[in-house]
């Protein structure tokens, strides 16, 4: 094996999950790469109290748009809808492009874009689960400061 | 001095770490493959384990646990008594590095004194924390999926709910967080071994009855800031502060932390992470304005943790890190490591540092070269590697990962050819770089928009 890779391996404090960069969250409050998806949570342009919930599948493709009371979105037929654009720009300012791009599994020419490269189509899948991880994400704005040792926080240094 | 003896420290390790950091590494290989079926070389890594500890009191049952699991009966008691081996030869090591370091800077380190176990845990969560470890145990890293990660969800969820147990909860929350990164983890090209298997270790011996601080006793006094060392995962940032205790009333000054935490989501980063600690003006103003801190019956852990009260605390007059490193260091009484927390990640001994040479990569002490832990350089202060490059005094703590590293707390460096002292800590009360205060405005004040989006939809 190679001796870098084996003094990575046998390093307690390395980098795993790459920072994320900052954007504005007002327009889409909430974007992740998780349970095989990149999924997140739109607003709406004209009613606050209404968000959609778009979701693209790794590998497959197949994306799909609806508000979270499980309406279908009306953008979406043929194309992908405003809202997914949003989301998928969204993520690439969040992640970068390879970071999207290798976990949805997708070849993104030099200078081509992220949803212009898919090659799946709509489908329909419940936002209820996607909806219920945005919620979960807001939670933890309302959980309580500690300041208890923590001791086991040495491992997750603050990087640049 | 210091510089010589500090010299020496570095260039070898203590007797029988290497040999200890083997059987770990052979361990960390096992786990990675999963108990579910023990191959031969896996048996021989546990063997290995169970062999070197024999001669201690958990000897028998180490190697018990170890034969039971190599012949794939992977019960609770048995990763506990494996995750206790590994935590034990980790702790020797740990000890060996810390007397050695404590020799070289002349420090004095308290004994430590037996503590009583925490009460009023609630027993359910850890179990079902537990649960989850021991699919982690059985099906090895390597095998690791998308749906082995989100179990993990629900018992982060409660932990969140137990004060006495968000050290569990991050630590359980960070791990997750990697694995759901690196999912499918049989095709990543490195598996973090020795970390991955850190975190479970130190994850299963909080599950077992909840941690192990031990009883506070007040205290009131000056505290003088050394610095501020940062935390953070998508979900957590903390600021643990270095300081020295001057005991009112006189009395040897201490060396102390004291720490303030608050859960966060991925996309608060940056400088934007003050915003969430803005419940600590006193601290935080302390932090940005290099002050002195007036405090009254804070409670003080037997581990050195003052327990941070901010309607405890007045700030004071200015007092410069770099004075209180020369002036106090080298007189002031370290605390002892709490048993269980004993691992070579733990050590962050605070030093003085001062007229050295460097080439941004390593720092010459006593003619040895010292390594800057430039990955521990935090992204919502000011300090960066060009600053620490450019640098010829530091207050630091000394850390250790295979080999002895120095992560900047503070630099005495030049910007414009003006000296200037850089703290991690300065922009606690908000950037003061323009440049930093402009990026930050053209992401907007993402904290607001997060918590108006929960005040709306989590009270529906
Ligand atoms: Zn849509």
């Amino acid at each position: 094996m190679d001796a870098d890779i084996s003094a990575w391996e046998q390093r307690s404090v390395v980098r795993v999950v790459p920072p994320v960069q900052p954007r504005k969250l007002a327009k889409v409050p909430f974007v992740e790469l998780a349970d095989g998806r990149l999924q997140g949570v739109v607003s709406s342009g004209s009613d606050i109290a209404r968000v959609y919930v778009s979701s693209i599948a790794a590998g497959t493709h197949a994306y799909t748009c609806s508000t979270n009371n499980n309406r279908p979105c009306g953008g979406l037929y043929g194309t992908p809808c405003k809202h997914l654009r949003a989301l998928a720009d969204e993520a690439v300012l969040q992640y970068g492009l390879d970071r999207v791009a290798r976990y949805l599994r997708v070849e993104v020419a030099a200078g081509g874009d992220l949803l212009g490269s898919l090659s799946g189509g709509p489908t329909r899948a419940p936002a209820a689960a996607v909806f219920a991880r945005f919620l979960r994400h807001l939670a933890y704005l309302e959980v309580p400061d500690s300041t208890a040792p923590l001791a086991e926080l040495h491992w997750f240094p603050a990087v640049r | 001095m210091t510089d010589t003896r500090l010299g020496e420290l570095l260039t070898g390790l203590p007797a029988g770490t290497g040999e200890a950091l083997d059987l770990v590494t052979g361990f960390d290989g096992a786990f990675a493959l999963g108990f579910a079926r023990v191959g031969e070389e896996a048996e021989s890594a546990l063997s290995g384990l169970a062999g070197a500890l024999a001669a201690t009191p958990v000897g028998a049952r180490i190697a018990e646990a170890a034969e039971k699991v190599a012949a794939g009966s992977v019960a609770d008691e048995h990763l506990a008594a494996l995750a206790g081996g590994r935590a034990a030869l980790l702790g020797a090591v740990h000890d060996a590095l810390l007397s050695g370091l404590d020799a070289a800077l002349g420090r004095t380190r308290e004994a430590w004194q037996p503590a009583a176990p925490a009460a009023g845990i609630p027993v359910n969560l850890l179990e079902g924390c537990r649960v989850w470890l021991r699919e982690l145990a059985i099906t090895g890293w390597r095998g690791v999926d998308h749906d082995l990660v989100t179990a993990c969800d629900q018992a982060v969820e409660a932990l969140l709910g137990v004060p006495e147990l968000r050290g569990l909860a991050v630590l359980l929350d960070g791990l997750a967080a990697e694995l759901r990164a690196s999912c499918p983890v049989a095709t990543v090209d490195r598996l973090p071994a020795r970390r991955w298997a850190d975190l479970w270790t130190r994850g299963l011996l909080l599950a077992q009855s909840g941690p192990w601080q031990g009883t506070a006793e007040p205290v009131s006094g000056r505290l003088l800031v050394l610095g501020a060392d940062v935390h953070e995962h998508g979900t957590v940032v903390r600021v643990q502060v270095h300081g020295v205790l001057e005991p009112a009333g006189g009395g040897t000054p201490r060396l102390v932390r004291t720490s303030v935490a608050a859960a966060k989501v991925e996309t608060i980063v940056g400088p934007a992470v003050w915003r969430l600690l803005a419940g600590y003006p006193v601290l935080m103003g302390a932090l940005a304005e290099r002050r002195v801190l007036d405090v009254t019956d804070l409670p003080l852990l037997p581990g050195g943790d003052l327990v941070w009260h901010d309607d405890r605390a007045t700030a004071g007059a200015e007092a410069d890190p770099f004075t209180t490193a020369r002036v106090m260091l080298g007189g002031a009484v370290a605390a002892p490591v709490p048993p269980l927390d004993r691992h070579p990640v733990r050590i962050a001994e605070p030093v003085l540092l001062e007229g050295y040479t460097t080439d941004g990569t390593t720092l010459d002490v006593g003619g040895e070269g010292l390594e800057w832990d430039l990955d521990r350089l935090p992204a919502c202060g000011p300090l960066t590697p060009e600053l620490v490059a450019a640098s010829t005094g530091c207050v630091g703590l000394l850390r250790w990962d295979g080999r002895w590293l120095l992560q900047p707390l503070a630099v005495q460096t030049a910007v414009k050819r003006k000296p200037v002292a850089v703290h991690t800590a300065d922009w606690a009360t908000g950037p003061t770089d323009p440049k930093a205060v402009k990026a930050e405005a053209k992401a907007g004040d993402v904290v607001a928009v997060l918590r108006e989006r929960a005040g709306r939809l989590l009270r529906k």
